[in-house]
This record gives C-alpha cells, sequence and structure tokens, in this order.
C-alpha cells in the first residue's frame, strides 16, 4: 500500500457536445421521420446509443491528468469555470469513467459533490438523515451512532420530526450539512458545494473541513474560495482547460493562478443589442473588470486596485446622463453605489449619439474577501431611469497574500490609516 | 495498525461488463433505505393514501365483470368472473405499476446519479420491490373475495412466493431495458402506458388461456404474465388449467428477460451520469 492514497495516471475525459444536424428540406425531415428510427433502434440494440453519426463535435473536459496523493495529504483543485474540476472530481468519485487513463485509490472514499442530496421533501429530517447518510455510504449502525451528534451539530432539534420541505432554507442546508459532517471515510472528496448559505454557517463548514484535514485525513478539495484553499490545503493543483497547469504549495499555485486569471474575461460580460430592446436611449454593450495594468480580470487582490469598465452606445443626444453600477456581495448586501457623474466634467453636459465607456477606478484594501456581483443602471438625475441590467457580472476579491484578521466584522473592510500614541 | 486496504480502480470500461452482485450485495442497506423512502412516500399528500392500493384492481375488476363477464359471457373455467378477473388483476398490478415505476426512476433519481456513486441497479431494483406493500393489500381483498364465494384455496397456495418472484423478476427484467434507454430517450416514457396497455390484453386476465388450443397457449405462455396469472389462479382457485408447461416457459421467459436486462443496462450504466 505505501503511503499514496489517491493515485491519478494520465486520465483524460472526453465529451460529445450535443449538437445535432440541423435538417435540411422537408423532404429529408419527412424521409428521416421513417428511416431514422429504424437505424436508431438498430444501434440501441447493439449497445451503442446514438451519439456515432449524429454528435460528433467532440471536447477534451479533461486531458491527460497524472497526480499523486499521498496519505493524510489536504490537496486543493482550482481553475476558472469550465477547467474541469468538477469532471476531475466526478471521474475520482466514480460518477463518469474516464476516456483513457486510469486512477487507482486505497481506502475507503467518500465524496461530497452536493450536500443533502437525496432529500426527500415529504420525508421528516430524522428520516433524511438516515436516507442521506445511506445515500453517502454510512452504514446504518454508524447513523445510529452519530444521529445526536448530527442533529446536534444542525441546530435543527425541535424540528428533527418534521417533513423537511417546511424548513427553511437555512435549516435544510444545515442538516444537510451536518449529515456530510459526519462521513468520515479515510479519503473525502469535496466540491465547493460546501460554500453555501449565511456566512456563519461557511464559516462552520471551513472549521470543519479545517478539523478533518487536520485529523489526518486524505482530503482533495475543489473551490473557488482561494482564501479556503490556502488555509486548508498544503499543495494545490491549477487546471486549465482540462489540463494540469500546475502543482505545488498552495499559496505558490493560487498566486500563479491569480495572476494568470488577467487575460482570462469567462466572467466578462458582454451583451448584443438583440437582447434590449431597440427604443433605448442608453444600450450597454459590456461590463467588465481590469487590473491597474488593463487587463481583463475576474478575481481581484485584496490590496490591489481595479477598474470597472461599462461599455455603451448612446442613441439620442442626453443631457445629464448618469452611467451607474452597484455591487452586492453573496448575502444581498449592497455594498456601494457609483455614478460617472459624480465626476464634475459630465455635470450638465450633453453626450452625443455615440459610443462610450464609463471607467471607475474602486479602492485597494477596501471590499471584504469575497464574492460580489454587479448590476449596472442609466438614469437622469431626478428626471428619469432609463435602463437597468441585473447582476451581469460577478467577481471574487481574494485575501491571498495579506493578513486580513479574518475575523473581522462590517460590509467592507478598508484600511486605514491609525496612528498610535502611547 | 496495518489492515488491508480496498483498493479501487477507475478506468474505463468496454462492451459489456459483469454484473458486480457482489458490489450490489454490500450496498443492501442502501438498497433497503430506497424501498423505505419508496414505500414512505408513494401515498404521502394524497387524500385516499394507501386505499389506492386498491381501488385500481378492484375497478379493474368491476368493469371487466360488467363488459367482458355480463355482456360478453366470456368463459372463466367455472370460477366466478369477478373472482377470476381479480385474482389475474392482483399480480398482474404489482407488475404494471413496478414496470411503470422503475422505469422511470433512473430518470427521477437523476440527482443521484449525477452527485453519488452506487450501484444504479439499486434504483430500480428499489422501485419494483417497494410495490410488495400494495402488493399484499390487494391480495387481502383478493382473500376477503374469496371467502365470500366461499373457494377454498388448494394445497397449491405453497407455490405463490414462486409465482410472486417471476412477477418481479418479469417486472425487473422489463425495467431495466426500459429505464436505461429512458435516460436517453424520454421516449419511453409515452411507450409506457402504452405498453401496459396492450400487454393488459396479451395476457389472461380478462378471458382464460383455455381459449387457445394446444401448442399455441405454450407459444403463448413466453410472456411471462401469461405463467403467473394462470399460476395465481391454479394455486388459489383451484382452476383445472394445470400450468406445468407454461409455468416452466414463463419463468425461463422471466429469466431471458432479467438476465438480458441487466448486462444491458450494465453496458449502458457509465454513460448514465453524463447523459441523464
Amino acid at each position: 500500500m505505501g503511503d499514496i492514497a489517491i493515485r491519478v495516471q494520465g486520465i483524460s475525459k472526453q465529451y460529445r457536445l450535443g449538437k445535432k444536424e440541423r435538417y435540411q428540406t422537408l423532404r429529408d425531415t419527412l424521409a428521416s421521420t421513417f428511416t431514422v428510427p429504424f437505424q436508431r433502434v438498430g444501434r440501441l440494440l447493439r449497445g451503442e446509443g446514438l451519439d456515432v453519426a449524429e454528435r460528433n463535435e467532440l471536447i477534451w473536459a479533461l486531458k491527460d491528468i497524472s497526480v499523486e496523493l499521498r496519505r493524510g495529504e489536504a490537496i486543493g483543485v482550482i481553475g476558472a469555470n469550465g477547467s474541469g474540476k468538477s469532471t476531475f472530481l466526478k471521474i475520482l468519485s466514480r460518477i463518469t469513467e474516464p476516456t483513457t487513463g486510469f486512477a487507482e485509490i486505497y481506502g475507503r472514499v467518500g465524496s461530497l459533490l452536493e450536500v443533502g442530496t437525496g432529500f426527500h421533501p415529504e420525508l421528516t429530517g430524522r428520516e433524511n438523515t438516515y436516507l442521506n447518510g445511506a445515500i453517502l455510504g454510512m452504514k446504518r449502525g454508524e447513523i445510529d451512532r452519530k444521529f445526536d451528534e448530527i442533529v446536534a451539530f444542525s441546530e435543527v432539534e425541535r424540528f428533527i420530526d418534521t417533513p423537511v420541505k417546511h424548513y427553511s432554507s437555512g435549516m435544510y442546508l444545515r442538516l444537510a450539512f451536518a449529515v456530510a459532517a459526519h462521513l468520515d471515510p479515510e479519503i473525502l472528496l469535496v466540491d465547493e458545494v460546501l460554500a453555501v448559505g449565511d456566512a456563519g454557517f461557511q464559516k462552520k463548514c471551513l472549521g470543519k473541513m479545517g478539523s478533518v484535514t487536520k485529523e489526518g485525513r486524505t482530503v482533495l478539495l475543489v473551490s473557488h474560495n482561494m482564501g479556503a484553499i490556502a488555509q486548508l490545503c498544503a499543495r494545490t493543483i491549477h487546471l486549465e482547460q482540462g489540463r494540469l497547469k500546475c502543482i505545488g504549495p498552495s499559496t505558490e499555485v493560487v498566486s500563479a493562478y491569480l495572476s494568470s486569471s488577467i487575460g482570462d474575461d469567462v466572467k466578462s460580460s458582454w451583451f448584443t443589442d438583440s437582447s434590449k430592446p431597440n427604443h433605448a436611449e442608453v444600450r450597454f454593450s459590456s461590463a467588465r473588470l481590469l487590473s491597474v495594468d488593463e487587463q481583463p480580470l475576474s478575481v481581484v487582490r485584496f490590496d490591489s486596485a481595479f477598474f470597472v469598465e461599462i461599455a455603451y452606445a448612446v442613441t439620442v443626444p442626453i443631457r445629464d446622463l448618469s452611467v451607474s453600477y452597484k455591487v452586492h456581495d453573496t448575502q444581498g448586501n449592497l455594498v456601494f453605489e457609483a455614478m460617472d457623474t459624480d465626476m464634475p466634467e459630465w455635470k450638465g453636459r450633453v453626450r452625443e449619439p455615440g459610443q462610450y465607456r464609463s471607467i471607475c477606478e474602486v479602492l485597494p484594501s477596501f471590499l471584504k474577501p469575497g464574492r460580489y456581483r454587479i448590476s449596472l443602471g442609466s438614469f437622469v438625475e431626478h428626471v428619469k431611469m432609463i435602463e437597468k441590467q441585473e447582476s451581469v457580472l460577478s467577481f471574487d476579491v481574494s485575501e491571498v497574500g495579506y493578513p486580513l484578521n479574518p475575523g473581522r466584522l462590517g460590509i467592507v473592510s478598508p484600511v486605514l490609516q491609525w496612528k498610535v500614541i502611547g | 495498525m496495518e489492515q488491508t486496504v480496498q483498493v479501487i480502480r477507475i478506468e474505463r470500461s468496454r462492451g459489456w461488463v459483469a454484473l458486480q452482485l457482489k458490489e450490489l450485495w454490500a450496498y443492501r442497506e442502501l438498497l433497503y433505505f430506497l424501498v423505505w423512502r419508496d414505500v414512505k412516500v408513494r401515498y404521502k399528500q394524497t387524500a385516499l393514501g394507501v386505499s389506492w392500493a386498491i381501488i385500481q384492481p378492484v375497478f379493474t375488476m368491476v368493469v371487466f365483470s360488467l363488459f367482458f363477464g355480463r355482456l360478453a359471457k366470456m368463459p372463466s373455467d367455472g370460477i366466478p368472473y369477478p373472482l377470476f378477473s381479480y385474482a389475474a388483476l392482483v399480480p398482474w398490478t404489482f407488475f404494471s405499476h413496478g414496470l411503470t415505476l422503475a422505469s422511470n426512476s433512473l430518470v427521477g433519481s437523476a440527482n443521484l446519479i449525477k452527485k453519488v456513486y452506487f450501484p444504479r441497479l439499486a434504483i430500480p431494483i428499489a422501485s419494483v420491490t417497494s410495490g410488495v406493500i400494495d402488493f399484499v393489500i390487494a391480495f387481502i381483498v383478493l382473500l376477503g373475495m374469496m371467502i365470500y364465494y366461499g373457494i377454498v384455496p388448494t394445497l397449491n397456495v405453497i407455490w405463490l412466493p414462486l409465482l410472486l418472484l417471476i412477477t418481479f423478476i418479469t417486472s425487473l427484467g422489463v425495467s431495466l431495458w426500459l429505464s436505461a434507454l429512458n435516460v436517453q430517450f424520454r421516449d419511453v416514457r409515452y411507450m409506457i402506458p402504452f405498453l401496459t396497455q396492450l400487454w393488459l390484453f396479451a395476457t389472461p386476465i380478462a378471458y382464460p388461456s383455455s381459449l387457445l388450443s394446444e401448442p399455441w397457449r405454450t407459444l403463448y405462455s413466453l410472456n411471462p404474465m401469461v405463467g403467473v396469472v394462470e399460476g395465481f389462479r391454479w394455486a388459489l382457485l383451484g382452476t383445472d388449467t394445470a400450468p406445468g408447461p407454461i409455468l416452466i416457459v414463463s419463468s425461463l421467459a422471466a429469466l431471458a428477460l432479467l438476465v438480458g436486462g441487466a448486462f444491458y443496462f450494465r453496458r449502458l450504466e457509465k454513460t448514465f451520469a453524463d447523459v441523464v
């Protein structure tokens, strides 16, 4: 057995994009209406499925990943959306098969791709605890033994015999996480879904994850939360477009990732005119975040300034036009709103028809580490609202590289100037 | 400290794969919980509750008795027609409900399939098994009717568990084919009501199989439900349609359906999480 917990050797996963041929003519359509079913039935009977001829666009969700996890090691997996993180976890969890390569897992595995999988709304909290526990791979005796502990952790004692459909979403999540948290296999595979719920609950989840990793269990953690990765995992894997970009000590990989996410405009939002009513006097065309050297980004370091760039077209001359954006945190708090007429040079002036960009610099060391979303608006002050676009863009503020006290209260966490006089 | 460490090897499987019944057995507790969930949830938030288990076969029996028994004067092997048809409807309802539920079960459990690993065979097996409760309830009504008509079961009742097992195997066998297909083609969902209806009339429920003459009758019992239904009447009501050859043919057909279905299911299983 040695001290290896997971060995991954050259794993690749290919997906077929479900793109079907479009029928060209009515005659073709009618003809294939009669012939295609027979061809399909033939293929089905051979157990081939249908994809051979009809869908042929292939993509590699994962390409040639090799990695070894030592026993007792916690390792993080990061990468942009669509980089293959979840596919990787699904393969290790045996939910889907790799196309090539193999992996070997030494020990009892538990995987948590979601909390509350299999919860049934009509069943009570108690019943769902047993059901969910069994689904996650716990034995009945094990659930019996841990039941009181699970209920205590979830803080839903009073409602444990109430059907979960009457639970608030917070109670539901707490119970679901409590069951998951009491799963104790030798090897734990966890997806970022743990980072749900309110801040207090997230903290509890992270605390629990922290104690799990300290107990010497092997953990593979997929997350968008760079802080959590850096805190919980010694090593981190960075995936990019299905390939292993790099692997190494978490702090290094995470900061490399944060700087490489420059140029990755996945989270910048572009919209075409056709999606908007054409009579609008102001039409937003894009919104994105830029670094100080004008590269698009989706993750912002806590201690660096960044720009919010809003591009739009003005179709009729408008006097006193304000273009604004709002920043909300994940709890729905409006953190701040900013408008370009704060700059006196555009006060009282007319914007002639044409293309514009409004660029706003946001202070460094101001937004608390976490996830935010941006909504756009345009209006003429005291006169009318012209256009609103909710949640066009989201971004993360990462605390990596800055020693910020994590327990700090408040919606923002500005680093202010202090004098201490003795 | 040195224990045997379980090693799991993950790689692509090709073609026909082993059934892994041992693994399925290791997951028997999950199977138990899935059955238990289906039983618990089945009649939640219905006004009539468990009575649905009786309503369906009983009302079908009433309709059959009126149209086939009274109007068409269908022969019934010397048994009062209501009892004749109800004795067949009890296993039939177990079969067709199991089939309907299990065929849709994978699609209904898409979330489980995409998020958790376990032998997928557990899902349709649990769906069919959960119908046993309904069967028992409908069966009690059958006993009541037998008392009413003053019919004493023969010693052959000892064969009933075997007959129930054949029903189970048939229902599961067909479901394995259909549920795996249903993952990729939702057409199956529309096919099932149609299939069960045709199958109902291809099974001697409203009429006796004694209407057929011999070489045809044995051929007819390639439909496993023929053996089950005739077996039920023979064991409980003492019809003299001695079902020996019928039962053997039907059991073999049921087993073939199950084994074929299980391998077909296992072959498609690896695609479930990606397609469902």
